[in-house]
C-alpha cells in the first residue's frame, strides 16, 4: 500500500474513534446539544474547540513550510467568496441536521456500525448530492 | 456540568482535529466528510482510493473506539415516521452540504482551522439554523 493511501487510512481511524469517543455519533447526543431550552447539553461545543485547538495552530505552522509534506500545493481556497450557494447549502444543511441529529461524518460511523437511522440516512444523503448538482 | 462531561468532547475533538491536520499537513487534503464521501460516486471519477480508505477508515476507528469505550447507545426504535424522518434529514443534508461546499468536518474544523471566511459563513449559518430546526421544528414532527 502508497504512503497516500496508509495515510487516508489511519486518519480516517483517528477521525472516526474521534467522532465516537466524543459522543457526535450519538445523535441524541446532538440533539440534545442543538435543542436549547432547559435541559440544553452545551458539552458537544467542547469537540469543535478540542479540534480547532488543534487545527488552527497546525495548519498555520503546515502553512509556513509552504507544502505539504507528500504532495505539491496545499488546496487554494475557493474564489467564490460568500455567496448564495454557500449561505443556501449551509442553511439547508443546518435544517437536515437540525431534523436526525446526523452530520456527514457521524452517518458513515453509524451507519457502520449497524444503527438503523444512519443506514437510511446515509444513502438518502448520496441521493441529496446528486439532486443538488441536477439543479 | 461536571468535568467528565465535557472531557470526552474535548477529547474526541481533539482526535478529530489531529485526522484533520494529518491529512492537511502530509497530503495537502481537507478532511471535509461530505466531499469525501461525494467523491467516491461513479459521477466523479478520479482519486477515489484514498477516499474509500479514509471512509473504511472512520468507520474502523469507530468500532475499535466502541471496543474501548462502550457501544453506541441503541438507536431510537424503528417506527414509519422516524424512519421518515432519517430519510429527508439525509436528503436535506446531502444537497445542502453538496451546495454549500462543506459540513461540520470541512467548513468547522478544517475551513476554521485555515481561517477562511466562507467557512466561518457557513458554520454561522448551520449552526443557528441546526439550532431553530431542532428547538422549534423538531418538536412538531416527533
Amino acid at each position: 500500500m502508497n504512503r497516500e493511501l496508509l495515510l487516508a487510512a489511519v486518519a480516517g481511524m483517528l477521525f472516526g474513534a474521534g467522532l465516537l469517543v466524543s459522543g457526535m455519533a450519538d445523535p441524541a447526543r446532538v440533539l440534545g446539544f442543538l435543542t436549547l431550552g432547559p435541559g440544553w447539553d452545551p458539552s458537544l461545543a467542547f469537540v469543535m474547540a478540542g479540534a480547532l485547538a488543534i487545527t488552527v495552530p497546525g495548519f498555520a505552522l503546515a502553512q509556513r513550510r509552504g507544502q505539504p509534506l507528500f504532495a505539491k500545493t496545499f488546496p487554494a481556497a475557493p474564489s467564490s467568496g460568500i455567496d448564495r450557494r454557500l449561505l443556501i447549502g449551509a442553511a439547508i444543511f443546518g435544517i437536515g441536521w437540525g431534523l436526525q441529529g446526523y452530520c456527514p461524518g457521524p452517518a458513515v460511523v453509524a451507519a457502520g456500525l449497524g444503527q438503523w437511522p444512519a443506514l437510511l440516512f446515509l444513502p438518502a444523503m448520496l441521493l441529496g448530492a446528486w439532486l443538488a448538482d441536477s439543479v | 456540568m461536571n468535568l467528565g462531561d465535557f472531557a470526552a468532547p474535548l477529547a474526541g475533538g481533539a482526535l478529530i482535529g489531529l485526522a484533520s491536520l494529518l491529512l492537511y499537513a502530509a497530503l495537502g487534503r481537507i478532511a471535509g466528510v461530505s466531499g469525501i464521501a461525494f467523491g467516491v460516486l461513479p459521477s466523479h471519477g478520479g482519486e477515489r482510493h484514498w477516499r474509500l480508505l479514509f471512509l473504511g477508515g472512520l468507520v474502523a476507528g469507530g468500532w475499535l473506539a466502541t471496543l474501548a469505550f462502550g457501544p453506541l447507545p441503541p438507536a431510537a426504535q424503528f417506527t414509519g415516521g422516524a424512519a421518515a424522518l432519517a430519510l429527508g434529514a439525509g436528503v436535506l443534508v446531502g444537497f445542502g452540504t453538496r451546495m454549500g461546499n462543506g459540513c461540520t468536518s470541512g467548513h468547522g474544523v478544517c475551513g476554521l482551522g485555515r481561517r477562511s471566511p466562507r467557512s466561518l459563513a457557513s458554520v454561522i449559518v448551520f449552526m443557528a439554523l441546526g439550532m431553530a430546526t431542532a428547538t422549534l421544528l423538531r418538536p412538531l414532527l416527533t
